[in-house]
């Protein structure tokens, strides 16, 4: 395996050599675990034990939660209150699975943003970054399989409306929807189906975020200054980095503590502040709610579908030629998946030779005003689909295929970066002076 | 772990160090264990299921000699008004002719402890005609035969299928290969014949 | 202290980034924001005010509501209403309830649940403190909610004390004016009136009190485990900010040799 060159595992006694022969599983724990990490990595970089941690606690609050529920469209509603009410320990277990969620989807935000400053998606970790992507596309079809599960109203109509994005498909659509729901609507067999890849999908995220720490471990965290830890010698390498334990599991343990502490609070004496109070009311094919959104986590891309109307000009030309097969309701559907679509190819589209954002004046600017334009698209994704937010909506659906696909292309020409450190070890000592001490045991 | 051969061991470890370490560490572990505890503790009987360990039945309309069974938590309850032969049968036997001399407290939670197995002390009332005890075999969890009438087995009581163990008119186990006599569940019964199963 | 700025700025963002679709739900009628005892960190349900509840509904809201996810036992547990085992059996007895194996009713028993409704189009009541949101806004941030709270209790009770006295027919039937209902017109006719409940406590029965009364009591349906909740919740946040304390101090020794600063140990 190539990698940053590093002490390896070397078994000692007797049970490790005749183990390590027959299966290098020490080996393995031992390279990850003390896999070299560029030493100078920010508080930005603490995301991903979260979201680690967040798959745990998603995956083993459900397995336990499941024990309780009935999917079923007589049972589903009783079920989820039977847990909330009966069970022991049942709300906790509950509200966390519900907030742990959200505390899933905030922290891959930052964790993507980061990435998108940092340049972390540029060659050579074009693979870690498109498994990351494919893997934040799983986090959404699993959040919102598991968000129909309490049978709720907005569970309900959420599916129904999800659902018929893809009946916006022209040709195929109606077919593929029927599909997908298991007949002409939303119902028991839908329910079910839901349920088994709910549970299904958290164990392939598992794998691919598995599949994630083994592409970055091959090419080396990026950092901060986006310059690459030496690789000439073990001696080279290691001024530039310290291994994984303990220094940054204990660092990462620490906001992760921090993040959990906020987390638990909202649990314990908010936990509904991020639910829709209509999902208390047991879901009715009969009877829809007057304003349908989705959870927060989807409503940038949710502003996004519905900013494109048929009095658009950009939906007028399509409409016009293609004949008519391109619609507005088709329109919106492919700019909410194009708006996913356009971050798998960052790492093509970004010109500039500079890794980090933080050595590109120009660039910072764009960034911010995307992370800026997401929280607007946000924003306006929870709002009546009405003037103003019809036409915010737009401009921020704009800006972000702009950024995307014209800004980061010219930046990169045009841009004139500032001079960059020439080691990491140069970096680090810059900012907390020459240490003659050595790793502490 | 990080230990670097060209490397002169580090100064002596402070025990304030140390201590910080492992106060640290014992932390982690207290929050390891806090976590999974309510996980376990999800598994266990939820508030319905122990609250319905309650059941009330009506015995004014059961004939003598006639056997019912009533489901209490999930298992068979069975009850049976005793005719006199049967009574009379089961108070016959010396304690040295039975397999499990003795019922507990947790075999019999009526009983304050330990009691010598005769019939007067596991019947419902004095005179030995209210029998009630859980009808399932001792043995492995089976539900022994003999509330129809039909299979009774060699003593008059019930007999289960699953490995031939044979209970007398008092539910006890008098052949085969389960340990114990059957168990009685912690009941109440008045004058008024209703029955409170559970407490 | 950049660390922390940092974290201060993900914080910030975690509450910015909440426009949870509630805050956007049609905002409704007029609602009064009550002082709950329940309310906050630290609140707690009023024993004696649920009691008072539980007679309004049983008295009042019952000939119509139901309260189907809410078993009578519930009514023994702690942190709730504060019945013993006897007055639950006693509650309980009032009560009939369809029981599948007699195929008939029966008087209920602790381990039943309270009827589903019995009128149509009178929703249930289990979960309806949950099911509507008192505050919204404003502009969307959720910053209302954030400080006063979902508003459950506080749009029960506004809709009871709501009624302006107006009525209206539409299509035979009539509809009620209600200051805190969305559209302003409500089916239900104002169901409270002074006096209309007597109290064992001899406490004031006009319609406020015992809209009060009965939104806290309904707030308790629809989140029994209120009280252990926030105690947990408590106990976790306590306990995870000695853990991070901790942790930043491991941190910091770890680090002190690399960073080029002498520890001072």
């Amino acid at each position: 395996m190539s990698g940053i060159p590093h002490d390896h595992y070397e078994p000692k006694t007797g049970g490790e050599k005749w183990l390590h022969s027959r299966l290098p599983i020490l080996g393995l724990v031992y390279d990850t675990l003390m896999i070299p990490t560029p030493k100078n990595l920010n508080w930005w970089w603490i995301w991903g034990i979260v979201l680690a941690f967040c798959l745990v606690l998603q995956i083993v609050t459900g397995i336990v939660l499941v024990m309780h529920y009935t999917p079923h469209v007589d049972y589903a509603f009783a079920s989820i209150e039977h847990i909330m009410r009966d069970v022991n320990g049942g709300y906790m277990l509950r509200y966390l699975h519900m907030n742990g969620a959200s505390l899933f989807f905030f922290a891959v935000y930052i964790h993507i943003f980061r990435g998108l400053y940092y340049g972390s998606y540029k060659a050579p970790r074009e693979v870690t970054w498109i498994i990351g992507m494919v893997i934040y596309l799983l986090m959404m079809a699993t959040g919102f399989l598991g968000y129909v599960l309490p049978w709720g109203q907005m569970s309900f109509w959420g599916a129904t409306v999800i659902t018929g994005l893809f009946g916006a498909i022209p040709f195929v659509g109606e077919t593929l929807q029927t599909w997908l729901l298991g007949g002409p609507a939303v119902d028991n067999y839908t329910l079910n189906r839901f349920f088994s890849l709910h549970y299904l999908l958290p164990f392939v995220i598992a794998a691919l975020v598995a599949v994630h720490i083994w592409a970055f471990h091959t090419t080396g965290n990026n950092n901060p200054t986006g310059v690459e830890v030496r690789r000439t010698s073990k001696e080279d390498a290691k001024k530039d980095t310290l291994p994984f334990w303990p220094y940054f599991v204990i660092k990462d343990l620490f906001a992760l503590v921090v993040v959990l502490a906020v987390f638990w609070a909202i649990v314990g004496f908010m936990p509904n502040y991020l639910g829709h109070p209509d999902n208390y009311i047991e879901a009715n094919p009969l009877s829809t709610p007057a304003h349908i959104v989705p959870e927060w986590y989807f409503l940038p891309f949710y502003a996004i579908l519905r900013a494109f109307t048929s009095d658009v000009w950009v939906v007028m030309i399509a409409s016009w030629v293609t004949g008519g097969i391109i619609d507005a309701k088709f329109f919106g559907v492919l700019a909410m998946f194009g708006a996913i679509a356009v971050m798998f190819f960052t790492p093509w589209l970004d010109t500039s030779r500079v890794r980090s954002g933080a050595y590109r004046p120009m660039f910072k600017w764009w960034f911010w005003l995307l992370a800026i334009d997401f929280v607007v698209l946000m924003w306006c994704g929870a709002q009546p689909a009405e003037p103003p937010y019809s036409i915010i909506s737009l401009i921020g659906a704009a800006y972000w295929f702009a950024y995307f696909l014209v800004i980061l292309p010219i930046l990169g020409v045009i841009e004139k970066p500032a001079e960059l450190p020439d080691t990491i070890e140069a970096d680090f000592n810059a900012h907390y002076g020459k240490s003659d001490a050595t790793p502490a045991e | 772990m990080n230990r670097t051969a060209d490397h002169p061991v580090p100064p002596p470890a402070t025990e304030r160090r140390d201590f910080l370490y492992y106060a640290t560490a014992s932390t982690g572990a207290v929050a390891v264990g806090a976590a999974v505890w309510p996980l376990i503790d999800s598994m266990n009987p939820s508030a319905d299921v122990t609250a319905s360990g309650t059941i009330r039945v009506d015995l004014a309309g059961v004939e003598p000699g006639q056997r019912i069974t009533v489901k209490w938590r999930g298992r068979p309850v069975f009850v049976w008004r005793r005719s006199v032969a049967a009574i009379e049968a089961a108070r016959a036997v010396e304690l040295d002719d039975l397999v499990d001399t003795v019922d507990s407290a947790r075999e019999n939670p009526n009983l304050n402890g330990d009691t010598p197995a005769r019939d007067e002390n596991r019947t419902a009332d004095a005179a030995g005609e209210w029998l009630i005890v859980i009808g399932v075999c001792t043995h492995l969890g089976c539900i022994p035969l003999g509330q129809d009438g039909s299979a009774v087995g060699e003593f008059g009581g019930w007999f289960c299928p699953c490995h031939g163990s044979h209970y007398d008119t008092s539910g006890r186990i008098r052949k085969g290969p389960a340990p114990r006599n059957l168990d009685i569940p912690p009941y109440d019964l008045g004058d008024d014949l209703q029955l409170v199963i559970g407490t | 202290m950049n660390m922390f700025k940092k974290l201060a700025i993900s914080a910030v963002a975690a509450l910015a980034l909440v426009p949870a679709a509630s805050f956007a739900a049609v905002e409704g009628g007029h609602v009064e924001d009550i002082a709950f005892s329940y309310e906050g960190p630290f609140g707690t349900f009023d024993q004696n005010q649920l009691q008072r509840g539980l007679k309004v509904y049983t008295e009042v809201c019952s000939a119509c509501h139901g309260l189907q996810y809410v078993s009578f036992r519930s009514l023994a547990e702690e942190g709730g209403v504060g019945f013993t085992e006897d007055q639950v059996r006693v509650y309980a007895s009032g009560f009939e309830v369809y029981d599948d194996e007699l195929e008939d009713f029966r008087p209920a028993i602790p381990s039943d649940h309270f009827p589903a409704n019995t009128s149509v189009g009178a929703p249930d009541l289990s979960l309806m403190a949950k099911a509507r949101a008192g505050f919204h806004g404003p502009y969307g941030t959720g910053l209302s909610q954030l400080f006063n709270g979902m508003g459950g209790g506080e749009y029960i009770y506004s809709l009871l004390t709501g009624y302006t006295g107006e009525e209206m027919e539409q299509a035979g039937t009539f509809l009620y004016e209600n200051t805190a209902f969305p559209s302003g017109y409500i089916s239900m006719g104002p169901p409270l009136s002074d006096e209309q409940v007597e109290f064992d406590d001899g406490h004031a029965n006009d319609v406020h009190n015992m809209a009060e009364d009965v939104a806290a009591f309904l707030m308790w349906t629809a989140e029994p485990k209120m009280m252990a909740r926030q105690h947990f919740g408590f106990l976790g946040v306590f306990f995870l900010t000695i853990f991070a304390v901790l942790l930043y101090l491991t941190n910091k020794k770890l680090w002190a040799p690399i960073k080029g600063k002498k520890t001072a140990l």
